[in-house]
């Protein structure tokens, strides 16, 4: 019988090895072929496409993640911890035996091989999935606690809390802003320094999206680069698509650089001082001097050209203006539309305000609308996500859609812009007006035409609703774990 | 690179008992000969290991390890006591105490060595070796010949 084997434990430098030694003496003993990746400090040499193939069942000898587990997909598999696998290997290889016959009296229907293009092909696009659900996966906690502490700051103080903090003008009243965070408490109360705390949580969303991408390429030496390329993103206003573009390039740029053979002498000093400066001072200058400056020309030539369109269909400029703020849920063309609708608003065209706020609360609403009536379309994570995203959508915090987005931007971005325009749309149809530039559902005493405006919001969460779960149907090939598979496995190997 | 082990990391009479004195006893040896730099500081990364999972293994073995960044050299200290030091295995207390420090740090080839002296671990004829062995400098000939095959 053939088997295959990964090893994994936390340090990397003992017992992932022990465990790979140990199992392949008690797979020879037994008479069987065994092939282990160690994925451990010295590297691992991953199992060929061919071994995996060939193998009739797979053993797990894991305390920490194994990685690219999806290449294992519909093996009968066993699990066990490191020690297990060291004191007992010859009990887990019976188990990979047994579990292998089990699984061919099943008859689970042998999958052919897949071509080999196409079977590696098909693992960058996984193993690119993967990367960005790593990134997500670490910036979920920052959107549920970012966001809902704006909400529930909203709820507390009032829509106005925000321009208390910040200054700025709300309902024709002037605020100064808090200058010094020791003086918040006092003058903005809990609820102020709740706003506080979450927009600083917030402001951590696309570096913490950013650097744990590079992380999930290229381990720990990524996240450096990943983090700085996510402020500068930040910075640039590049949004999260600039953050995933930042954490893609950080961990390309530090894969390649740990490629680079150098002589014995500096190897000691390439993970400590030449590979963090190389690859933060190469990433960070490819997003200043590169991304920067064309995302500010997009953006003023965006806000040039809705100058223009003055005089255009009032139901059309909604559409438009909602497309735009689902497209990058806070990022640069997000950005542009909700300063069109602050200017309107700054000039007593109230409509276009409701528009804008009516469109970037269906993101998140929308979105966690489809985890509710298709769970199994989404891994667990984005269940969770979608538990917050309630909340931050009825608050008008569009970013709490970006969880979703940053993990499959191609299916997710077009059910937010479509929902945006149908809200948007809907929204000047029906006449609403908006005195307040933010504050969401809580701001509904300021709403003109209340319900119509309700109705705006349920039409384009059901939109971005149906669109999305027909786009999570879409192009995702049988081989591709499903979401809830990659849990379930998970989960079993923690078991 | 200077050798995984010399006889000066080598103790054939470790204290029994706790595995903190045991684990200081060895981490002192490296200090001394300059591998390890800050000793508190390497037995902290030591100990953080040690708490996320016991590193004794059944058949009297115990390998108290961490990657830190207070090592300068990949070694290996070797420690024998008689009468036992609990690892946390299942089956008691270790005989034969391994002390590996690796330097911080990804990527290095040098991982490779001990990668291959942790394989060695569980082969029987090794370890009844290292038990029988009759002095110091026995133990480094036979680690170099088994994980270094020189």
């Amino acid at each position: 019988m053939k088997l295959v084997a990964v090893t994994s434990c936390p340090t990397g430098i003992a017992h992932t090895y022990m465990a790979a030694e140990a199992l392949e003496q008690a797979a020879e003993a037994a008479g069987h072929e065994i092939a282990v990746e160690t994925q451990g400090a010295a590297g691992a040499t991953a199992l060929t496409a061919e071994q995996i193939a060939a193998a009739d069942a797979v053993v797990f000898a894991a305390d920490v993640d194994v990685r690219d587990k999806e290449r294992f997909e519909g093996k009968p598999t066993v699990t066990g911890s490191v020690k297990r696998a060291i004191n007992d290997a010859a009990g887990l290889i019976t188990e990979a035996v047994d579990a292998s016959k089990n699984a061919s009296k099943h008859a689970a229907p042998a999958s052919p091989p897949p071509a080999r293009a196409q079977n590696v092909a098909l693992g960058f696009g996984s193993r690119l999935r993967q990367w960005l659900m790593t990134g997500v996966s670490y910036m979920i906690p920052f959107v549920a606690a970012g966001g809902i502490l704006i909400a529930l700051s909203f709820v507390i103080g009032g829509a106005e809390i925000a321009v208390m903090v910040d200054g700025g003008t709300f309902q024709g009243t002037e605020y100064p802003g808090v200058a010094s965070l020791s003086d918040l408490f006092s003058e903005a109360g809990i609820a102020g320094v709740m706003y506080k705390i979450g927009s600083l949580a917030f402001e951590m969303l696309v570096p913490i999206l950013a650097g744990f991408i590079a992380f999930g390429m290229a381990d720990r030496m990524g996240i450096a680069p990943g983090v700085v390329g996510g402020l500068i993103a930040v910075e640039i206003e590049a949004g999260f698509l600039g953050g995933l573009v930042a954490g893609l390039l950080a961990g390309a740029v530090t894969m390649a650089l740990k490629q680079i053979k150098v002589p014995r002498g500096v190897s000691g000093i390439m993970p400590v001082v030449v590979i963090p400066l190389l690859s933060v001072f190469v990433v960070g200058f490819i997003m200043i001097v590169v991304a920067g400056g064309p995302i500010a020309s997009v953006q003023s030539a965006l806000t040039g050209w809705l100058g223009g369109l003055a005089g255009v269909n009032a139901v059309l400029l909604g559409a438009l203006l909602g497309a735009m703020m689902g497209f990058d849920l806070g990022g640069p063309v997000n950005k542009v539309a909700y300063l069109f609708g602050t200017a309107a608003l700054a000039s007593s065209n109230l409509t276009v305000m409701a528009a804008v706020m009516a469109a970037g609360m269906v993101p998140p609403l929308g979105l966690a609308l489809a985890t509710v009536i298709r769970r199994k379309l989404f891994s667990q994570q984005e269940r969770q996500a979608g538990e917050a995203a309630w909340l931050l959508g009825l608050s008008f915090i569009t970013e709490g859609a970006i969880p979703f987005a940053a993990a499959d931007p191609l299916r997710v971005i077009p059910s937010t812009v479509v929902g945006g325009a149908a809200a948007g749309a809907t929204s000047m149809a029906v006449g609403s007006t908006l005195m307040a530039p933010h504050g969401g559902i809580w701001v509904i005493g300021l709403i003109g035409n209340p319900l119509g405006y309700l109705l705006a919001i349920v039409v384009g969460s059901a939109v971005t609703c149906g669109v999305v779960v027909a786009a999570k149907h879409v192009g995702r090939s049988p081989a591709e774990p499903s979401p809830q598979a990659e849990a379930s496995t998970r989960q079993a190997v923690a078991a | 690179m200077s050798d995984l082990i010399t006889v000066d990391l080598v103790e054939l009479d470790l204290p029994g008992q706790d595995r903190k004195a045991a684990t200081a006893a060895l981490a002192n040896r490296l200090a001394k000969e300059g591998r390890v730099t800050d000793v508190e500081g390497f037995l902290a990364d030591v100990r953080a290991r040690e708490e996320q999972l016991p590193t004794g293994i059944e058949g009297g073995i115990g390998i108290p390890h961490a990657r830190s960044a207070h090592v300068t050299t990949p070694s290996l200290a070797f420690g024998r006591c008689a009468d036992g030091v609990d690892f946390g295995a299942s089956d008691g207390p270790a005989d034969l105490v391994f002390l590996i420090a690796a330097p911080d740090g990804e990527g290095a080839e040098h991982m490779t060595i001990l990668a291959s002296l942790a394989r060695r671990l569980v082969h029987d004829s090794f370890k009844n070796a290292l038990r029988t062995a009759p002095t110091p400098d026995a133990v480094v000939t036979l680690i170099e010949k088994e994980v270094l095959g020189r």
